[in-house]
Parts: C-alpha cells; structure tokens; sequence
C-alpha cells in the first residue's frame, strides 16, 4: 500500500533527485576514501564535511518547504526546532566524552564543574544513552511545535502574524540557551566532541559516514514528504494553502492537518540539527538568532516553495555562494549580495529556480497542444501563486 | 606723640589677646594630641573627642592623618607627628615641620573599629559647624549613620544654630539616632526619636530601627516595629514607583519604535522587517549631526538634536519612499513575501551602515539639558529618560492630530478601513501608501535620534528593537494607535515588574510567551479592527 503511493507520487524530477542524492552519499565518499591523496581526483575531508553540512541544511530546507510551499505556513523559526535537535545530539555527544574532558569528571560536562555544579541537571538524565538521545532528536522539537501550534493554529493565528510569534519563540530561545543557569553551555555551547557511537567524530571514515546518513535522511524525508504531498491528505493541505476558509466551511478541521503538518516538519528540522552538529563540531545559542531561521526562509524562496527538490537545490547554492564569497576578499559584500537574493527573488523570481523550469516546461506542453489542437489560442491563464 | 602711644598700646594689646588665644588652643590641643602617644586605642578616642572638642583649625587635619594611617607617634619623645610623604614630617599640634632626624621607635597610631567609628563621628561634628549648608548636611548624614555618642554636644550647638530646615531634620534625625543607640537617654526621649527616624523612612533608617541595642526597653521596642512596618510599607510602594517609571520609560521607548511600524502595517497590511533600520538610520543622522556640530562650531552642541530632529525624519522618510516605489508596491497582497524582502533590505542598510561608519559604537552625546538626574521623593529621575517620554508623547499626539484632523489623515483611514472603497471615492491609494509608508518610516528615524540618546549608536541598533516593536503591535493590534499606545506601556511595566523576579532575560521569556497565550484570546490584538476587511 505505501509503496503502491510511494511509486505513484514519484515523477521523473523526484526519480532524478533521488539517484542524484544516494549517488553522491556514494562517490563523494568513494572520492574521498579511495582515492589516494596523491591523485588530482582526491577530495579534501573538510570538503565531505562541507557538503555534509549542505546536506543537512538540504534537509532542514525540505521541512520549512513542507509547511510554507503545502500548506501556507511560514516559519521564520524553524531554525529553533534545527537547533533543539542540535543540541539534542550535543547532549548525548557531551555525555560520550565522558572522563576525557579537562575536568576529567565521568558524569559531568566540563562546563558543568566550571560552573561548580555538584549533579547533572534533570534534563541532562538519560542522553549518555543513543537510542534515548535519538529518540530526544524528534521529541523535543516535535512537542514544542504540538504545543506552540496547538495555541496558535487553534485561535486562528495567521499569517505575518505567525511568522512573527515563530520568530519570537526562536528569539526568546536563544536568549535562554544564552543564560549559563539554564545549563545547556551557555554563551560557549557544546563543544569539544569526541566521539559518537564508539566512532571518533573527527576521523575521515566517520565524516563519511556522517555525510552518507545524512543524504539518506534527505532521501527518506523527501520520500515522506512527496508520501503527504502525493496523498488525498496533501490535497487538503493545499487546499488550506489556497482558501483556508473555504477549506474549513467544507468541514475539514484545518487546525488539526496543520497541526500534524507542522509538528512533522519540526521533528525533521530536528534531524537535520542533530546530523548537522557532529559534522560541524558544535552548537551554540548563535543557531536560535532569528536571522538564521530567515535565512533558511530564503534558500526555500531561491529553489522554488512548494516543489521539495527546489527547497533542497536552494539551500545548497545558496550555502555554496555563502562559502564561496565568505572565505574569499569578497567576504564584505556577501550580506549585500544575501540582500539582494532577498529583494531579487521575490521580486524577479517568485516561483525560485525549479518553479520557472516547470512554468516554462508548462508553457511549452501547453503551446504545443494547442498548436496540435489548433483551436485555442495562447496557454490558459496561469493561477496565481497563493498565500 | 598721644596718638602713637594708644595706637602701639592697642596694637599691642590685640598681639597680647591673640597670643594668649593661641595659647589656650595650643595647650587644650597639646593635650588632646599628648593621648595618641599612649599606643591604646581608649587614649587615643579620648584623643579623638578631645580634638574634636577643641574647635582648633589643627583638629581636622590631625583627625584625617590618623584615618589615614599617617598619625606617627614616638613613645621615647613623647611627640606626635604627622607623615605627610615618606621623607616629611611635621610636629602634629603646630604644623612645623621636623628637621634633623626622626625619631627612632616611630611608630603608625594603631586603627580598630571602635576607633574608626569614633574617627567618623567626630569629622562629622566638625563640620557641623560649616558655614556650608550643603557640608552641614554631609556631616549630619556622618553622623546619623556613626551615631559617635561624642559629638552629641557639638550636634546640640549646631541644631540650636541651624536656620536651614532640610539641614534641621537632618541634625535631628542625627540626635535621634544617637539617643537611641545609647544606653543611657530616657525611653521618652526614645519614642520621641523612634517618630523622628520612622519619618525618614528610607533604608537607613529601616537599618537602625531594627537594629537596637538590647538593653532598649520593650516599649520603645514595639514602637521602632512599628516604625519599621511603616517604613517597609513607603519603601515597598516607593519600588513600586520606581519600577512603573522605569516601566513607562521603556514602553516609551518601544512606542517611538513600533508607532511607526503599526501606522505602515495599518494600512497597509505590511511587515516591514527593515523598519529597526531605520531607527538605525535616525540615530546615525543624529551622530553626524553632532560630528559636523563639533568640527565646526561647538557652541551649538545643545541644538544637535533639534537639528538631528527633522533631518532623521527627512532621511528615513525619504529612505522608506524609496522602499516603497522600489520594492513593496510590487508586492502587494503577497505579505509572506514582502516580509523577506524588507529582511533583505535590512540586511543591506545594515552592511552598507557598517561600510560607512565601521562595525564599532559611535559615541553620541548627550546635551547639558539631557543629563543629569534628580529626586522625587524616593526615586531618582534622569532627565534623558523624562524628556524621552515627553518627546515619546508629543511625537504620539502629533500622529493623532494628523490622522483626526488633515486630508491626508482622512486618507489614510479610509484606505486602512476599505482599499476598493477608498479607490473609487477618487483617492489616489498608491500616493497614499507611499506617503504612509515614508511617514512611518520618518518616525522610526525620529525614535533613533530619542534612542542614541540612551543606547550604543551601532550598526546593530534597530536589531535589538525590532522584536520588541513586532510584539507590541501584534499585542496591541492594528485597529488605532491607541492600541500601539497601550501595548507598549503595558508591555513595557510589565516587563519592569517581572525582571526583579525572573531576571532580565527570564522576564522577557516570560512576556513572549504570554503574548502568546494573550493572543488566544484575542488573535488580532487588543484593539482589532472590526469589519469585512479583517477576513481580507
């Protein structure tokens, strides 16, 4: 039965994304393992880190495309759900490192015993455990968006409305994360990882492995999400994008698809923050600033909302342009050329890159036919993009 | 020949006179100075209250050297001096200096408590005497907080004299404490002082009443409670004050910087996310303003900001105009979208902000009749903050005027309450938005120049505002200004009253989330507009 939907919801662009992805999570390693470094065809590990990181912001693209490109919700705090999953991962990767910090101290964290605490605190019980610290990656996010969406989508909080209380939430977070007291690292966060799983964290063959998981949770969340899309359950998330009144006058409880949807899309952006942070090496509060999750908004916009395999492609080339004009002398402009994407895109470009392509590709079929037909002059008018 | 004679007689008489007077200083000073050279702390408060008694000008130089540690004594001579560097020494009781060799078993007078509170409590009776006001104030103060038994003679003298009235109750309050710090005044006189010091009414005086000595009988004991309670009371309804005017000074400050933001998403239905910027870019007018005023013409320094006033509002308004006619106006019914785009732009006046000017604080300085505080009552007002929230105030008051009373207000409220309507009753609505968007945007370049006045001028500035001013419009709703008006002095007050329970940050977690759950119950705000077009 779900492989029946799974079959029928892939077309010849998500086919295409599919092997594109799970051939990379193979050659890139292979480039990497392989290849002796002598070759011109090595690939540098920092690279695999690099794309891994790319990967995971892929992945937390495909969340905030699933709410704001389906269903007409637009986070600008799904960074905090990214982050919450990070430091999940963190938690459980502080506990690892066990009597190999400073302090040497097996239970607590060394932050903890600079701060002179005697216990580990409540929240901390459990994460020396994966599957429990896994478990948190989902949970976490996941309850906090039941709960916030709960109080917001039931009194019929909208629009600019929502994305501002959304940046609020991820704004009053990290001021929180940013407290010592509240016993999460504070201003430095987690840091200093050693290893997860028995695997050290900073050698080749983990990184590698890293990034293959990680293109594989992509692979699988697009599945997921082209699964919804694809169902009569999409339909109706559409449905509430396009007319969300209409959608509740025809009985359907808005509330509650928006509810499932957005509590779905935290419990990945949750993934994508617990892949990201042993890739990267650490996570502070600095992942809560609300420009970060607005960033996220935008990389969507770039690719195309609403079509899953443009939200992934923008993350990257905009991550990519990130890289390329941050580490060069070029570093000055890049927040008037982030700017700029901002003004451009919605101005010049509001269907992003993959959204054109099949515009165009439209357009084309639909000339074609009508040239075929021979009777209808020019293509039917296009819907307008909604809210 | 007989003039001369009287004159060499009477001049000589008065060199008689004052010879003898120094001399009685000179030998009652001797003596009191003679007990610092008995090394035993008793000797040397006696030698404390006896200088004091004096009234010889020697007497507070001798008393501060020995605070300071630079009384010496020789027991061998029988001398006391005073070290006034390492190689200098003078005769303590004249002030001469010593030449030849210092002694050798100089020693420093030795210091306890007993001795330092003795020290305290007789500069201050010095001073009591001043001809200062303002020094006999200081000193009554010194006294109420040492209570030196010692310098009750001297106080008495200086109540008797005393003319000033606010200098009076201070003597007063100082005699009242002394009572009832001692162990021999009668209880009547002890509730009298008990009243005294429960009129003060300030932490000190809190400090004293509960702190008397044991050998106080039950009476007086009970009245100081009382006194105390009362005192509690005035203080607690005196914090109460301080954290509503701290309240009301920031929700001034966060209604400079959303009344802006409410009048552009009023009317038009548009997040204007660069909106901080353009506080930002206010505040940087008023930094310019004041660089140009100090290269060429210092004098002027006081206006800076009556210049830095209508410039901010014109750069800003200008600025937001050109957002309009560039950007938003192509975006209109697509809210999600401009929102990403005024973020955009914010990103670029910021960078460009921090091309021109460097990363870094700019200093903007406050003019002569912007700093400084004073009291009232139990609080202490700065004047930057009360002209803020008069300027807050009036700037409010000219926008209603604007709205109620000119062709454009009219405008506007009819485009706010029916796009399609207001259209085609002949009002031009792309002018009107342009116009409302430059208004609000000169507003939020006023509040910069209000803000450079109480925080760091930095790229950064608008920033921190930003979320702020979103919260209070999304509190107070879109409907009217008055609900801008509300919402920021509630959230403001109530930001005050929770930071002394919850710390700074906590207090702001804790107002995000009940705006939260405030808007559960009212989803559009206090003040919601009411009608078709809140569906639209």
């Amino acid at each position: 039965m779900t492989s029946h939907f799974l079959i029928r919801s892939l077309d010849r662009g998500a086919i295409a994304f599919v092997i594109v992805v799970a051939a990379l999570a193979v050659i890139i390693p292979l480039f990497n393992l392989a290849v002796p470094e002598s070759s011109a065809f090595h690939l540098p590990t920092y690279l695999v880190a690099l794309f891994g990181k790319y990967a995971c912001y892929a992945l937390l693209a495909l969340s905030i495309d699933l709410i704001w490109g389906y269903c007409g919700i637009l986070s600008l705090g799904h960074g905090a759900f990214f982050a919450l999953g990070g430091y999940a991962m963190g938690m459980y990767l502080m506990r690892q490192i066990g009597t190999r910090g400073v302090y040497a101290d097996p239970i607590l964290p060394d932050f903890m015993v600079f701060l002179n605490w005697k216990d580990l605190p409540i929240a901390w019980y459990g994460f020396w455990f994966f599957p429990y610290a896994a478990l948190m990656v989902f949970l976490v996010p996941g309850a906090l968006a039941f709960v916030f969406g709960w109080f917001a989508f039931r009194s019929r909080v909208t629009g600019v409305y929502l994305s501002i209380i959304t940046q609020a939430l991820t704004y009053a977070l990290m001021l929180g994360f940013f407290r010592n007291n509240f016993g999460f690292g504070g201003n430095n966060g987690l840091t200093d990882f050693k290893d997860i799983l028995g695997f050290n964290v900073q050698s080749e063959t983990t990184r590698n492995a890293l990034f293959a998981i990680s293109c594989l949770m992509l692979i699988l969340c697009f599945l997921l999400c082209r699964a919804i899309i694809g169902s009569k359950f999409g339909k109706v998330l559409i449905a509430i994008r396009d007319a969300e009144a209409r959608t509740r006058f025809l009985g359907y409880r808005v509330e509650s698809y928006k509810l499932f949807v957005f509590t779905l899309s935290a419990c990945m952006a949750g993934l994508a923050g617990a892949l990201y942070v042993p890739q990267v090496g650490i996570i502070n509060p600095g992942e809560f600033a609300p420009g970060n999750s607005i960033e996220a908004v935008i990389w969507v916009a770039v690719g195309g909302r609403g079509t899953l395999i443009g939200a992934a492609l923008g993350a990257v080339v905009v991550n990519y342009a990130k890289t390329f004009f941050t580490s060069g002398p070029l570093a000055p402009y890049w927040l008037f050329l982030l700017g700029s994407l901002f003004v451009a895109v919605t101005l010049l470009l509001p269907r992003g890159i993959i959204g054109t392509l099949r515009h165009w590709t439209a357009l084309k079929r639909d000339r074609a036919s009508a040239a075929a037909e021979d009777g209808v002059t020019g293509p039917p008018p296009e819907p307008a993009p909604a809210e | 020949m007989h003039i001369y004679r009287a004159c060499l007689v009477a001049l000589l008489l008065v060199f008689v006179v004052a010879l003898g007077h120094t001399a009685a200083h000179a030998a009652s000073l001797d003596e009191a100075v003679a007990h610092f050279a008995a090394d035993d702390f008793d000797e040397s408060i006696a030698g404390v209250g006896e200088l004091a008694a004096s009234g010889s000008p020697r007497a507070e130089i001798i008393i501060r050297a020995l605070q300071n540690g630079q009384l010496m004594f020789s027991a061998e001579r029988k001398a006391v001096y005073i070290q006034e560097a390492a190689d200098k020494l003078t005769d303590a009781a004249t002030g001469q200096p010593i030449t030849g060799s210092p002694p050798d078993d100089l020693d420093n007078v030795r210091l306890n408590n007993r001795l330092r509170g003795a020290i305290d409590g007789a500069l201050g009776g010095l001073t009591l005497l001043s001809s200062d006001p303002a020094k006999r104030y200081a000193a009554g103060e010194a006294v109420f907080k040492s209570r030196e038994a010692s310098v009750l003679p001297t106080l008495e003298t200086a109540i008797a004299k005393e003319q000033d009235p606010r200098v009076k109750q201070v003597l007063l309050q100082a005699r009242a404490a002394i009572t009832l710090s001692s162990d021999s005044a009668t209880d009547a006189d002890k509730l009298t002082a008990v009243e005294i010091i429960g009129l003060r009414g300030d932490q000190d005086a809190l400090g004293l009443l509960s702190s008397l000595p044991a050998s106080t009988s039950a009476a007086v004991v009970k009245a100081a409670g009382v006194a105390a309670l009362a005192i509690q009371k005035r203080l607690a309804v005196w914090d109460a004050v301080q954290n509503a005017w701290y309240g009301i000074s920031l929700g001034s400050v966060l209604l400079l910087a959303a009344i802006g933001l409410a009048i552009t998403f009023g009317v038009m239905g548009v997040i204007n996310m660069a909106h901080g910027e353009m506080v930002m870019i206010g505040a940087y007018a008023t930094y310019v303003v004041q660089e140009l005023i100090r290269n060429y013409d210092p004098g002027l320094f006081d206006y800076s900001l009556a210049i830095a006033f209508p410039l901010a509002f014109v750069v800003s308004g200008i600025v937001g105009i050109l957002i309009e006619r560039c950007v938003i106006r192509f975006l209109y019914g697509r809210p999600l979208e401009t929102l990403l785009a005024t973020w955009g732009l914010s990103l670029i006046l910021q960078q460009a902000v921090r091309s021109a000017f460097g990363p870094n604080n700019r200093e903007v300085g406050n003019p002569s009749w912007m700093s400084g505080a004073f009291d009232l009552g139990g609080i202490t007002i700065t004047y930057n903050r009360m002209w803020i929230i008069c300027f807050s105030l009036g700037v409010f008051v000219a926008l209603l005027a604007l709205l109620r009373y000119t062709r454009f207000g009219l405008e506007m409220r009819a485009v706010t309450q029916n796009r399609p309507m207001a259209a085609s009753m002949g009002i031009r609505t792309s002018r009107v938005d342009a116009l409302t968007f430059g208004l609000g945007s000169g507003i939020a370049g006023i509040a910069g120049v209000a803000l450079s006045q109480i925080d760091n001028v930095s790229p950064n500035l608008g920033q921190g505002y930003i979320i702020d001013s979103f919260m209070v419009v999304v509190f107070g709703g879109v409907g009217n200004l008055w609900g801008t008006f509300v919402g920021s002095f509630v959230l403001g007050i109530a930001n005050k009253f929770l930071e002394p329970y919850a710390g700074a940050v906590l207090g702001k977690i804790a107002i995000l989330v009940l705006i939260i759950l405030f808007i559960q119950k009212r989803p559009r705000g206090m003040f919601a507009l009411k009608g078709r077009a809140v569906e639209a």
